[in-house]
């Protein structure tokens, strides 16, 4: 089965992200396929690599990473939103005159229309958010 | 290639600007229109407020996006299930609403209404006969 | 079609669990997860809920009730617990997947 995931909040704050993580995972693990992790609303902000959380607790944004690394995943962050709430790879610096950037690498910044295009082509769509 | 053609339900649940779910999930639909879906969207719980005619949001300093309901029907996006329990634990009716419209060119371009209003048991059905349910 | 209804949210904290109820339909399946393990405790308000809810199976997410201390004694009677594969098997089963966040 063919899977998109869409995560509707950002790390932390709401279990969502760890939930759509352990679902990914078990997906996996199953031998599904993931087509593409849509990070929507407060979700963009799984994709800074600028958080430094506590040592003894889940790394939320390098466990996607890493993840996203062993299955070749393809980790979306809606560029919409993602200008909304200061999410910024090097395209977007240089299009909106920003002097940082703080997108993890295995993160890509594109349209709603990937979105879209997961529920098309996958079999299954599952949200997790608030 | 056959593109396929699925339908999608998009669930509005919230009230505007208290939250921005209903604002971008309006994106959503508005990005979506172009793939040539199968598209509803179904306004039940708090998600009727969405839809509430004479938003002035002057004094909030939010913009007032309620405009882009009435486009939707130049997307193609016509079917607007409004549920009629929701509206009534409101306080609401239908003329509460906005008058969504569209033109159907198979008619000579008339204008038809957008929204339906349906109870909780048709919804349950209408939802039940879509491929994808977007939640926001 | 038979669906996978999920919830999140606690029944005291929102009105998810009880929108969610209100458009179940039978041959459907409603997973608790999150705050939502919440909805399948005994003794709760939402215990009637569920045991009435007619050909509705309803699953609870094992993880997510240990995390919150609750033990499976204290799960409604007829409440399956399943882990993350099983929550992966179910949307696999079912048609499709309704998020009631």
């Amino acid at each position: 089965m063919k899977f998109a995931i869409q995560v509707n909040e950002g790390p932390y704050q709401h279990q969502a992200s760890d939930s759509a993580y352990l679902f990914t995972r078990a997906a996996l693990e199953k031998g599904h396929e993931i087509f593409r992790v849509f990070f929507y609303h407060d979700g963009v902000g799984n994709g800074t690599r600028l958080t430094t959380p506590p040592q003894d607790d889940r790394h939320v944004v390098n466990r996607w990473a890493d993840l996203a690394e062993k299955h070749e995943l393809d980790l979306v962050v809606c560029v919409a939103a993602a200008q909304r709430r200061g999410m910024v790879d090097d395209g977007e610096a240089e299009r909106n005159g920003k002097d940082a950037t703080n997108l993890h690498p295995k993160f890509r910044i594109s349209g709603l229309g990937q979105l879209i295009e997961a529920a098309v082509q996958s079999d299954r769509l599952v949200v997790f958010g608030d | 290639m056959a593109e396929q053609i699925k339908n999608f339900l998009y669930l509005n649940r919230r009230a505007p600007y208290g939250t921005i779910y209903a604002w971008e999930s309006l994106e959503v639909v508005l990005i979506g229109a172009a793939f040539d879906q199968k598209v509803s969207l179904a306004f039940l719980d708090d998600g009727v407020f969405q839809i509430v005619k004479g938003q002035d949001t002057a004094g909030v300093e939010m913009k007032n996006f309620s405009p882009t309901y009435s486009a939707l029907g130049d997307y193609d996006v016509n079917q607007l299930y409004v549920e009629q329990e929701s509206l009534e634990e409101r306080g609401l009716t239908i003329d509460d609403l906005m008058h969504l419209t569209w033109e159907d060119e198979d008619e000579d371009w008339a204008e038809k209404d957008s929204i339906r209003v349906v109870s909780r048991a048709e919804l349950a059905k209408i939802i039940e006969q879509q491929d994808i349910v977007f939640s926001f | 079609m038979s669906e996978l209804h999920t919830v999140n949210k606690s029944p005291f904290e929102k009105s998810s669990f009880a929108s969610c109820m209100e458009h179940v339909l039978e041959g459907s399946a409603v997973l608790l997860y999150e705050d939502g393990v919440y909805a399948a405790i005994k003794g709760t308000a939402a215990e009637g809920k569920v045991k009435s809810a007619q050909g509705v199976k309803f699953y609870a997410l094992g993880s997510d009730l240990k995390a919150r201390g609750l033990s499976d004694e204290r799960v409604t009677n007829g409440v399956e617990i399943v882990d993350y594969e099983g929550f992966v098997d179910l949307a696999a089963e079912h048609d499709k997947v309704v998020a009631w966040v």
